[in-house]
């Protein structure tokens, strides 16, 4: 039985004593070793800062294995769930404290999952961060972009961990992914 | 403090309240009647669709890139019942007293595009109040704040994708997209599947509102059919003697990827 599914609409601009939540945004602790952080801003087509979205990460850990743990909603600070959710702030600025994930399989390219919501927005966006590296080159993925837009969907390396900022309009728009089924 | 409701843009024309409802209307008007010609099927809602003038900004221009998903897009983050407390799933009960407003039960289930039931998955929700305001420090409508009333909610699926929440209906309320613009009375529903392409946010109404006609939010969906899958149905058989209404509104979120082989476990 096939059913069509149900429209999507705005989060709108009151979701921030909803959705966000204490340590919604740290899938690590910050002083676990490997911790760093992945940030970075939303922005829109006149290249204005969006303070009000929304940020979703799901990600596999550093071994590349998926978690089937609960407890994102309230860490134990010991499970590594996978998954983090961050609002923007009036900069249009997000970061989320986790790892780096591993390849899903050996020798593919890495990347975070994230969701984007924001007030404007009347569907979710999904989009991949990839992890910088060799693992690229042979990304299908990527291999399928126009060169000079690859570049939206690789984070860069910086003092802190890797910045990923995402463009909902205008030139450098960021890759936006569809997963159709059929 | 900056009035988030305050749609202008800075450098822009796009946002402000200098449209009235009937110039917004008339686009919507417009848009449906395209939309008609064309004789397409559209079950989602337009990114692009100037009459929510926040919207103009704020819509990729190209198409996503379709792609098989892989890997963690596979799978959906697991929620259980150390993340949830029961009582977060009735609104009415979250503080010292009562709620001002009609109590009612929303409840209904949670599919996948095969029809399949989404089992012990998250939902949540935010409304405004019954006068039509958020418990948020930037929503502006002057209407009482009700201090027995937050307006979130949450809960996991049973073992049949079903969800229930108890809470008040909510009021329209004022917003600035243009001058006299109302929202639909709405509750704001979250929702995860067993992949993460399933993921969505959306917005249940209430049948038979006089504010569908004017809202850009709701007729952003422009197809009739697909926009009314977001409207509840009022069910007599969750109504409850002497104690609330109820409503029933199922969810079906896209169908999933993986394949029986691997439905349990990721590889
Ligand atoms: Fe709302």
């Amino acid at each position: 039985m096939r059913l069509v599914a149900t429209p999507g609409q705005t989060v709108g601009p009151f979701f921030g004593h909803a959705l966000p939540y204490d340590g919604g945004h740290e899938l690590v602790s910050p002083d676990n070793p490997a911790a760093i952080r992945l940030h970075g801003r939303v922005l829109d087509g006149a290249g204005e800062p969006v303070p009000d979205a929304l940020l979703e990460l799901w990600q596999a850990d550093a071994a590349g294995i998926v978690s089937r743990e609960p407890g994102s909603l309230r860490r134990d600070g010991r499970t590594f769930t996978g998954w983090g959710r961050a609002g923007t702030d009036d900069r249009g600025r997000f970061a989320f404290t986790t790892v780096r994930p591993g390849p899903a399989v050996p020798g593919a390219a890495p990347y975070f999952a994230l969701t984007i919501f924001a007030r404007g927005l009347l569907d979710r966006l999904f989009t991949r961060a990839y992890l910088p590296g060799e693992a690229l080159g042979s990304d299908p993925l990527l291999a399928s972009i126009p060169a000079e837009r690859r570049a939206t969907l690789i984070a860069n390396p910086d003092e802190v961990g890797l910045r990923f900022d995402v463009r909902l309009q205008g030139r450098d728009e960021t890759v936006f992914l569809a997963y159709p089924r059929d | 403090m900056t009035d988030i409701l305050d749609e202008r843009v800075p450098g822009s024309s796009s946002d402000d309240e200098s449209s009235t409802q009937a110039q917004v209307s008339e686009e919507i008007r417009r848009i449906a009647a395209a939309h008609q010609r064309s004789g397409a099927t559209e079950n989602e809602a337009r990114l692009d669709y100037p009459p929510y003038r926040s919207s103009i900004l704020r819509h990729p221009t190209k198409d996503p890139h379709r792609v098989d998903p892989e890997g963690i897009e596979l799978w959906a983050p697991v929620f259980g019942e150390r993340d949830i407390d029961p009582l977060e799933a009735d609104l009415t009960v979250q503080h010292g007293g009562e709620p001002i407003g009609e109590r009612m039960v929303v409840t209904g289930r949670v599919l996948d595009g095969d029809g399949r039931p989404v089992r012990r998955q998250l939902v949540e929700i935010w409304q405004a109040n019954a006068g039509g305001r958020y418990l948020h420090e930037r929503d502006q409508h002057p209407a009482a704040l009700d201090p027995n009333f937050t307006g979130v909610g949450r809960c996991l699926t049973d073992d049949e994708g079903a969800y229930a929440f108890t809470t008040i209906k909510p009021g329209p309320y004022p917003w600035k997209n243009h001058r006299n613009a109302w929202r639909p009375a709405h509750i704001h529903f979250s929702l995860f599947g067993t992949d993460f392409t399933q993921r969505m946010v959306t917005q249940m109404y209430f049948p038979g509102d006089p504010l569908f006609a004017l809202d850009p939010i709701y007729q952003s969906i422009v197809d009739p059919r697909a926009r009314e899958r977001l409207v509840a149905t009022y069910d007599h058989d969750v109504t409850q003697p002497e104690w609330c209404t109820g409503y029933r509104w199922d969810i079906v979120l896209t169908g999933s990827h993986r394949t029986l082989m691997q439905a349990e476990t990721p590889s």
